[in-house]
């Protein structure tokens, strides 16, 4: 450990506090209110509040339509993280493989990146589109009569494929960067130590790119829950009625449209909780099985 | 029997660079061949295309008979000790052994033995369950040797291995290395950049230079009768000295000294000197050549001495108790003398 001596006591407090002091407004100070008001019941016109204690979750967590939703959400989540990690991983090691052409591939793989969110959510829903969208034609010559926006299953296929495409190239880039730093005679040592291609990248390839796989991990399970809320707002265009939601969308939907602040923020804790037990978990169970080289 | 025999291989990569050219080697079952050269001179490449780490543009590399060109790295009975290892950074030093046998389907108790066997030979037992990273250089080096000992392959080819490692480990592995080699008989080839570990390790050294073969030979044939000025440059430390002379009827003309010397050439030739053939007498001596000291330098048993003969300059081994003549001339045992075409660099 390297050890820095200041020649006041307050100094380092000073480089520190620009950093704090926007973590304490952007994040704890939002997270303690949301954790007061989620103890009152407020009135929808601002004109006064009522402390509940905790019969805002008691509500939430008895609520048939908040508990659909939450399923909606895990099984969203698993579906985005895991294909587009797979998809991303399947990219970058084709595309680390290919010897003529390699750079004009890699950038056009990286390219929907640099595209803006709110655009690359626009395009992808364009794929969807009732009259235009390729992907509905594609459906149709199966005989898949799409309707996104009114069916739920539909909608909820749109959702997450336009999720996963936005999020792939994040994860191919970061396997690629992978893939290449990879020593490169411990790659041949396995060449010669084990003929199949499929086993050598099982058992060392990946446990190699296990660090950038756990980051990733981590990353796209954020993204999948939090960051979603413009694609869900794109698709859903604020009209939930049918269709499906995540719990982010929906503390939106409550706190935004319905007026409900106190619900609202309840909610929010507990997604809070959520995010809390899960980033523990990660922590504990998993990156102790992550090899830092 | 693992044999290897390589016939006619050369390397040549897009853009028509030929790495290695035209080169045919044939290795005898059991043997120790040391390719040595500078860097560039393609022997890693040689190495590797032996390895199937590298396609092989021409010729054919046959290993126990069986030509291996198209086949995959796994498929060639081979195992190979890499300059910085390569060890698997994730499983421990067991797994790092037993990984190579596990994936060509050998029974559990054999891999377990051979494991065990390895380790012992080669004093890892302590550090089995270490990962690499929990281990020195030379450790790790004894583990990537002892991946290779456990498959028991036809042939190992070993890149560079000790390069890595400080001057001191360098020299105790290159013993251990050469111990290990005798007393499991594997056919052996072996890429350096040092003379004097190919000169102590190699049954035959294969001297390579710009992609070609300067000399194939047993060490000592190599260093006593070096082929072209490059291998007499190359091998030996110092450097054997070379100096621009010029021959007729009987005579040797370094500038205007003349040395008596048998030789069948006339014209200008490169006259090789090792440093240690040759003699500090005072100038006076009869039949000495003038010899103007510049500095020396102290080994401990003896010192080496740098100077000039007719403007080219020479070093000489001279006895560390022995004083240093005041005005210094230089004799050479005619028997020891190497003559070089000055064109072609050939021995003559």
């Amino acid at each position: 450990m390297k050890r820095v001596q200041f020649s006041s006591r307050w100094l380092p407090y000073a480089f520190l506090a620009p950093q704090m002091a926007i973590i304490f407004v952007f994040f704890y100070w939002p997270s303690a209110q949301a954790v007061q008001s989620s103890l009152y019941l407020e009135d929808p016109f601002g004109f006064g509040s009522t402390f509940v204690g905790l019969d805002n979750y008691a509500d939430i967590l008895s609520s048939r339509e908040y508990l659909g939703i939450a399923k909606f959400t895990l099984v969203f989540t698993v579906l985005v993280t895991g294909l587009s990690l797979g998809l991303g991983l399947l990219l970058a090691v084709k595309a680390d493989a290919v010897l003529r052409g390699a750079h004009a591939y890699k950038t056009l793989l990286i390219w929907v990146y640099a595209v803006a969110p709110p655009v690359a959510g626009l395009i992808g829903m364009m794929f969807f589109d009732q009259h235009i969208g390729p992907l509905v034609r594609l459906a149709g010559v199966f005989g898949w009569d799409m309707k996104v926006g009114l069916d739920y299953t539909d909608t909820a296929v749109a959702m997450i494929t336009v999720s996963v495409w936005k999020q792939i190239p994040y994860n191919f880039i970061f396997f690629l960067s992978g893939l290449q730093s990879l020593p490169a005679s411990v790659r041949e040592a396995a060449f010669i130590d084990c003929r199949s291609g499929a086993r050598r990248f099982a058992t060392v390839t990946l446990p190699l790119l296990a660090p950038t796989a756990f980051f990733l991990l981590i990353m796209n399970m954020t993204y999948a829950l939090f960051e979603t809320f413009g694609v869900i707002d794109v698709i859903v265009k604020d009209k939930a009625a049918n269709n499906p939601i995540t719990l982010v969308y929906k503390v939106y939907m409550d706190g935004f449209r319905g007026n409900d602040l106190g619900g609202s923020s309840a909610q929010s804790v507990i997604l809070m909780l959520i995010v809390f037990v899960l980033t523990i978990f990660q922590f504990r169970f998993i990156e102790r099985r992550v090899h830092y080289g | 029997m693992s044999t290897i025999t390589i016939t006619d291989v050369s390397k040549i990569y897009s853009g028509g660079v030929r790495a290695v050219s035209d080169i045919s080697l044939d290795i005898a079952d059991g043997e120790f061949i040391v390719l040595v050269g500078p860097s560039g001179c393609g022997k890693s490449t040689l190495l590797r295309m032996v390895a199937g780490l590298e396609e092989i543009s021409e010729g054919t590399v046959s290993i126990g008979g069986r030509v291996v060109n198209t086949l995959d790295p796994a498929d060639r009975d081979i195992a190979m000790v890499f300059q910085n290892y390569a060890l698997y950074p994730h499983m421990s030093v067991r797994d790092n052994l037993a990984y190579g046998l596990r994936n060509r389907k050998t029974p559990k108790a054999e891999i377990a033995a051979r494991v065990a066997e390895a380790a012992r030979m080669l004093e890892l037992e302590p550090y089995l369950d270490r990962k690499p990273r929990a281990l020195s250089g030379g450790q790790r080096q004894r583990v990537a040797m002892g991946r290779a000992i456990v498959r028991k392959p036809a042939a190992f080819l070993f890149d560079e291995p000790l390069s890595n490692l400080d001057a001191r480990l360098r020299v105790s592995m290159r013993g251990e290395i050469r111990q290990l080699q005798r007393r499991v008989g594997t056919t052996s080839l072996y890429v350096t950049h040092d003379q004097l570990e190919a000169m102590t390790l190699a049954d035959r050294l294969v001297v390579l230079n710009g992609g070609r073969v300067e000399q194939i030979g047993r060490p000592l044939e190599v260093y006593n009768r070096p082929a072209s000025t490059f291998v007499a440059g190359f091998i030996g430390s110092p450097a054997m000295n070379l100096v621009q002379a010029r021959a007729d009827d009987g005579a040797l003309h370094l500038g205007e000294e003349r040395i008596l010397a048998e030789l069948p050439h006339r014209g200008p030739v490169t006259l090789g000197l090792r440093a240690e053939d040759l003699r500090i007498v005072p100038a006076n001596a009869p039949g000495a050549v003038r010899f103007s000291l510049t500095y020396v330098e102290e080994l401990g048993a003896q010192r080496l001495v740098h100077g000039q003969c007719n403007g080219q300059p020479i070093v000489a081994a001279h006895p560390s108790e022995q004083p240093l003549p005041a005005e210094a001339a230089l004799l050479a045992d005619a028997a020891r003398l190497h003559f070089f075409d000055t064109q072609s660099g050939r021995r003559i």
